[in-house]
């Protein structure tokens, strides 16, 4: 096992929104929460409980809750919109773009059940693309952490940036290994395990396959570096220059569309600042199905066995 | 604060700034800018209780938003001849580093402006929000939006109003410019909106009607609607105006919604805009 992040129990990254939401309502007043008809599936009954008077149902009707949200940052306010991350994005992102991003409005915009595991639900709702919508928006901060700690974390954090921000999660129940009690630092992000052979660059949900992938590799003679990059956007150029300064190539894995994702975001890094050899782990310009949320990541080629072959593969194109 | 005589003056030259002021970048909306003059002036100079210097986040002042940005002509000329920026820099308008883009935005700091708009649909939508924030600080203070009438095509419109009557937003007074025009034709042509008093009540509404080019019927209507303000339901003026009001060329007919007059026509309509308190 990583030496020092061991799992501790297994908790879905909503509940860590959910929590942090109600945590973050708590120390500030000027915090409100916007939702749309997804109350229970994003975890904001506690907020609204809480808080009613800061809580605002805005029926199933995304745009106007982005606009709704644009307006109550412009009086002052620190807005959280709620809703499934396909909704959140692709459905409204002209009034993103126009009255949240350009208008440069102190929006939260925080996204559960992206990607394949939301599982049952299927294609429809398993957006894959939302990274590289928002990431694309000047002054948009994209976040993805990698559990409930961490996303409880970022959930409190983002009170404290001003501008607008896409906090991304998901819907299954997922491990925990992050501390409770570490800070959330946008943009900065966390070295898992140091290793020598190869860097892998992992974001959201596939940090927890990463860390097996490197345990797995570890028994095989091979030592790899593990990098959480919670936050895509502002890339935290640093930790990943360095990492691969030591280890001459690097995997990237994400639960996102290979185009636009953070492989992508790494792959514009390096070819500016050093061009390495980078293998993707991420899905293959494919729509989703319904299933397991386990079984979508092994089929679409995101499981830990797909990280260890993608190390490998790179491992051999080192020059 | 400035009587009737006095605020019809003020709207010749609103009028004449933007005539000016498209003509200068041969580019821009000159029809329903000038369709929309009097009821500005009246907001501006009149009606709405603003401070100056302005401040984005609008508390305890009323608040306005602009919806149908691509009618930033006359809202410019009205902001900088009410305080918010100097005249003179109307004649950036369009134009390379200038603050007063085609189309309005917060991205250049422009005073007055609290929200970009232009891609349509959304400004009920921000305003709601915003009066929303002031129930929340118990502002007494009212907000104000203006949007088009080929506007309302947009679903985000329809969402919004719905929203607004289950919130019980009722410190809002919604204009829509009704017009009858857009770009490809009359409105009715394009895409008819039917009865809209009948859907605004429907969606739970208080309707009042005006004519948006007689400045005594705004300066009634609005007074009209602030009374309705905190009785629980949101306020909409459906306000009828024609579209290039006050230049004849440009009167009853879409064609002069997004194009700029030549030098001949803009001399032509400065001379049907006598009243003036100084061009930039």
């Amino acid at each position: 096992m990583l030496t020092d992040f061991q799992i501790t129990g297994k908790k879905a990254t909503r509940d860590g929104f959910g929590d942090g939401l109600l945590a973050v309502g708590q120390q500030h007043n000027n915090v409100v929460a916007l939702c749309a008809d997804l109350i229970g599936s994003l975890k904001m009954n506690a907020f609204m409980d809480a808080f009613p008077d800061r809580f605002i149902q805005t029926g199933i009707a995304e745009a106007n809750m982005m606009g709704m949200a644009a307006g109550l940052a412009t009086a002052g306010k620190i807005p959280y919109t709620g809703t499934f991350a396909n909704f959140s994005t692709g459905r409204v992102y002209d009034q993103i773009r126009q009255s949240i991003a350009y208008s440069g409005k102190n929006v939260k915009i925080c996204a559960s059940h992206a990607g394949l595991t939301l599982g049952e639900d299927g294609a429809t709702h398993q957006i894959l693309e939302d990274i590289g919508l928002m990431k694309m928006l000047p002054g948009m901060t994209v976040i993805n952490p990698c559990d409930y700690n961490q996303t409880k974390a970022a959930t409190i954090a983002i009170a404290e940036h001003q501008g607008p921000v896409y906090l991304r999660f998901g819907r299954p129940s997922w491990p925990i290994f992050m501390s409770d009690h570490k800070p959330f630092v946008i943009g900065k992000g966390i070295m898992m395990q140091e290793g020598t052979d190869v860097t892998i660059v992992a974001t959201g949900h596939l940090v927890a396959y990463a860390m097996e992938a490197v345990n797995t590799l570890k028994e095989q003679g091979i030592s790899a570096e593990l990098i959480n990059i919670h936050t895509i956007k502002p890339l935290d150029e640093e930790i990943i220059l360095d990492s691969i300064a030591k280890t001459k190539c690097i995997v990237s894995a994400e639960e996102h569309q290979r185009n636009g994702g953070l492989g992508d975001s790494i792959a514009q890094l390096l070819a500016r600042k050093n061009p390495t050899p980078q293998e993707y782990v991420a899905v293959n310009d494919s729509f989703g199905e319904s299933g397991k949320p386990d079984q979508l990541l092994l089929k679409y080629g995101l499981g830990p066995e797909n990280i260890v072959e993608a190390a490998k593969n790179v491992l051999s194109r080192k020059a | 604060m400035p009587d009737q005589q006095e605020l019809k003056k003020i709207a010749s030259q609103v009028r004449r700034d933007i005539v000016r002021m498209v003509h200068q970048c041969q580019s821009g909306h000159p029809g329903g800018s000038l369709g929309c003059t009097d009821f500005l002036v009246a907001l501006y100079f009149k009606v709405l209780h603003h401070k100056l210097p302005f401040s984005m986040e609008g508390k305890g002042e009323d608040m306005f938003f602009l919806s149908n940005g691509h009618i930033s002509p006359v809202w410019y000329s009205v902001l900088a001849r009410s305080g918010y920026f100097p005249v003179d820099e109307l004649s950036t308008f369009r134009k390379l580093n200038s603050r007063l883009q085609g189309h309005p935005t917060t991205h250049e700091g422009l005073p007055g402006v609290r929200v970009a708009s232009g891609s349509l649909g959304q400004g009920l939508s921000v305003a709601i929000g915003a009066a929303l924030a002031k129930k929340m600080d118990k502002d007494p203070n009212t907000v104000y939006v203006l949007t088009g009438d080929g506007e309302l095509q947009e679903g985000q419109v329809w969402e919004a109003m719905m929203s607004a009557t289950h919130l019980k937003v009722d410190n809002i007074i919604v204009t829509v410019d009704r017009n009858g025009q857009q770009i490809d034709g009359p409105t009715k042509e394009v895409m008819s909106l039917g009865d809209l008093e009948a859907k605004w009540k429907a969606f739970g509404w208080i309707v009042l009607q005006m004519n948006g080019n007689k400045m005594d019927d705004v300066l009634d209507t609005l007074t009209q609607a602030k009374g309705f303000s905190g009785k629980g339901q949101p306020v909409v003026i459906l306000m009828k105006t024609d579209m290039g009001y006050g230049v004849d060329f440009m009167m009853g007919s879409h064609k002069w919604h997004g194009i700029a007059p030549n030098d001949e026509q803009l001399a032509d309509a400065l001379g049907q805009l006598e009243e003036t308190l100084g061009d930039y």
